[in-house]
């Protein structure tokens, strides 16, 4: 049993996290989403980090209603949110969301939240490159894992290159897909598309992406993001492979590995 | 006497003509861009001229595509050496010199002389190329629904000229060639220059007398010369004032993380009165700054400057709606009409003002569903695939956040779907309904 701490729990015990791990909404409340969060708090206790959660005081960053136009909904949850992490004195985040990642890290600040903002895997890679982290070979070899760039983590913010260096690690056999990194194609959920019904068209963008994954044949497709993941995970479910070709976080990748 | 300067009177008035209706029109051009609102964008000088050297100068993102690349800088580097031409051909047509260059330049002008002829063939090859792509090959990205029509006829049209403009050229050297080496004496055409392409030409001219090479040579360096001045003028009309905005638009072109969208200061005053304990909600709004701010873009005087330059500067290529995975799935949504009809919106609106006095007059038209549906709006993932893929920064996906705005804050006009969404983040902070209280469950079977 993992006992997760909150900040409020350390702030009354007169400690302070090194960092605040942001578990987003997605984290929180998506059954699949869920499991990322796990995968990556163990990888947590795994490396010792000093780190807590908001728990119950947190609430949605306020990308959504941005994309979707509605600036004041998005501000009145940043001005609260950026009240509450200024609270704690909050300096650095890491979100295992590309979405909240760079919410955070590039419309907080104008609104008075300055944070130092990272990705899960940039955390993970920076465990690894200081010796924190190991990340057990074997279990992966031979697999051929795909690696799909979330929209908010790669173009928006140019983070390409951490979670392919995890995945190399893993012994893995790295491919990419013809359209990757700053070419990546969009999975199809960003804009606050996860939640409204996709406008008629010829395709479903997950389907499209879908298939650019299944034509370099992977083992498994490695995401970043929970929005992605379950796109592409619908995406798979559609192509009725679901049973062969799993849909996978990086940081789920990596504790699978180490076998926790 | 008066006579013997005709042809420089003529050749002046020609060139203060195309001067003046260029500059006239180009005053339209910033008139219309100022309508939009002022953004601060004139921050970080030097990372801003270095981006215009990069991305407008040295074709940077251009070449990402490799061939479209490469065949356009070999057309850009062509432009860029012939403009050196073209000031010896006016110097010449307002003194009624001709290649005034020579004597200065000696034997560098030889060289000269060639490289520009290189450069001309090369630019003729390329500009074919780009016809037959659009119109042999028929690549998809220039046969979509927003390119029919003008748009269509536009694109050609600026073949048409280049290749007019580069043969022309290449005519009026090889005539001289002729001249030059079967006719030494003929009064005017001084030994001068390397013809390695032109020299070809003249052998069709074999046989020509001397009058007849002069009509030849003359009314070929007359076509060229005014063939130009018509170009210059056509600009105005065209996609192709991407050659004169390419470099502003770079250089104020968004320099933060592409993940970063703008933050509506209009909306902060609001939010941060509502925290604000000491506000008093019965006070009097004050309106001593004239009207409320209008949240989002409607149309195109609701856009900022930036966004308007963006409109004038796009040329159509059509890299940003292959790139982004709405269009690619068949939706509506394409980022190149998006700024094809702000631009054209912007023109209407700016014939409106020339034609009531200065004063723009409501003609009952707007941007939004006169121009870009709401449907087009909605499809798009913020993914940023087409700021990514313009070659020269132009960023649609700001115009289409803007719209939203509008249509989300003004109108409540979100789909319904969203609605549900944003009402869940209001009451529970989650764009789900689940209690806030809740989002610490998962701890529960670690």
């Amino acid at each position: 049993m993992i006992k997760v701490p909150t900040v409020a729990e350390l702030t009354a015990e007169g400690k302070t996290p090194e960092i605040l791990f942001w578990v987003g909404c997605a984290g929180s409340f998506d059954e699949r989403a869920k499991k990322i969060t796990k995968a990556f708090v163990k990888l947590l206790h795994n490396t010792g980090v000093s780190y807590a959660v908001l728990g119950a005081e947190e609430s949605c960053t306020g990308d959504p209603a941005k994309r979707s136009g509605n600036e004041f909904l998005f501000q009145m949850q940043a001005i609260a949110n950026i009240e509450v992490l200024n609270g704690y004195e909050v300096k650095k985040i890491v979100t295992t969301c590309p979405h909240c990642f760079n919410t955070l890290k590039n419309e907080y600040p104008q609104l008075g939240g300055s944070y130092e903002v990272i990705h899960h895997t940039q955390l993970l890679k920076d465990l690894l490159d200081h010796g924190k982290l190991t990340i057990e070979r074997g279990s992966y070899k031979g697999k051929k894992i795909t690696f799909h760039d979330p929209c908010y983590l790669g173009r928006a913010n140019d983070v390409y290159e951490a979670p392919r260096d995890l995945i190399k690690k893993l012994d893995a056999e790295l491919v990419e897909m013809k359209n990757c990194k700053a070419k990546g194609l969009c999975c199809g959920a960003g804009g606050a598309q996860m939640f409204k019904e996709p406008e008629k068209g010829s395709k479903d963008i997950n389907i499209e992406r879908t298939e650019q994954a299944l034509e370099v044949k992977p083992d498994i497709i490695a995401a970043g993001c929970p929005f992605c993941n379950t796109m592409l995970t619908d995406g798979i479910k559609n192509k009725e492979k679901e049973g062969e070709i799993p849909v996978l976080d990086v940081a789920e990748l990596i504790a699978t590995a180490k076998d926790l | 006497m008066i006579l013997a300067f005709l042809p420089n009177l003529v050749f002046l008035m020609l060139l203060i003509a195309a001067v003046y209706v260029f500059t006239r029109n180009i005053l339209k051009i910033k008139r219309n861009i100022n309508l939009g609102k002022n953004i601060a964008r004139t921050d970080k000088s030097t990372q801003r001229w270095k981006n215009m050297a990069l991305i407008a100068f040295g074709q940077s993102k251009m070449v990402k595509r490799p061939i479209a690349g490469v065949l356009h800088v070999v057309v850009y580097i062509g432009f860029l050496f012939i403009n050196i031409e073209l000031l010896e051909i006016v110097i010449d047509g307002i003194f009624g010199t001709h290649r005034i260059f020579a004597p200065i330049l000696g034997k560098a002008y030889n060289v000269l002389i060639a490289t520009f002829e290189i450069f001309a063939f090369l630019v003729l090859v390329a500009v074919i190329i780009f016809w037959c792509r659009r119109n042999i090959i028929r690549l998809n990205r220039f046969w979509k629904n927003e390119m029919k029509g003008w748009p269509k006829l536009d694109a050609d049209l600026i073949l048409y000229f280049e290749i007019i403009l580069m043969t022309l050229f290449l005519t009026m050297n090889g005539a001289d060639l002729y001249i030059q080496n079967n006719f030494p004496n003929a009064e005017h055409y001084q030994q001068a220059g390397s013809f390695p392409i032109s020299q070809y030409l003249a052998l069709l001219f074999e046989g020509f007398t001397l009058e007849t090479a002069v009509v030849v040579e003359r009314t070929a360096w007359w076509m060229h010369i005014v063939g130009i001045f018509i170009f210059l003028n056509y600009l105005y009309y065209s996609k192709h004032l991407h050659i004169l905005l390419a470099f502003p638009n770079t250089y104020f072109a968004n320099l933060n993380p592409k993940g970063s969208f703008e933050n509506n200061t209009a909306v902060t005053a609001e939010v941060k009165l509502m925290f604000d304990p000491d506000a008093d909600p019965y006070a009097v709004e004050d309106n001593s700054a004239g009207e409320p701010d209008k949240f989002g873009a409607s149309d195109v005087m609701d856009l900022n400057k930036v966004q308007l330059l963006n409109a004038y500067t796009c040329t159509e290529c059509g890299r940003c709606t292959s790139e982004c995975p709405a269009n690619q799935t068949g939706k509506l949504l394409s980022p190149r009409k998006i700024m094809m009809d702000t631009r054209d919106r912007l023109t209407e609106v700016g014939k409106n003002i020339q034609n009531n006095k200065g004063v723009y007059v409501p003609d009952g038209k707007q941007l939004l569903n006169d121009y870009i549906s709401t449907e087009e709006l909605w499809a798009c993932t913020s993914c940023n695939a087409c700021v990514q893929a313009c070659p020269i920064d132009i960023d649609p996906l700001s115009i289409i956040m803007s719209m939203r705005q509008y249509l989300v804050m003004e109108e409540s006009a979100a789909p319904a779907d969203l609605n549900n969404m944003m009402g869940n983040i209001e009451n529970n902070g989650a764009p789900w309904p689940f209690n806030q209280q809740d989002r610490i469950n998962w701890v529960q079977d670690l």
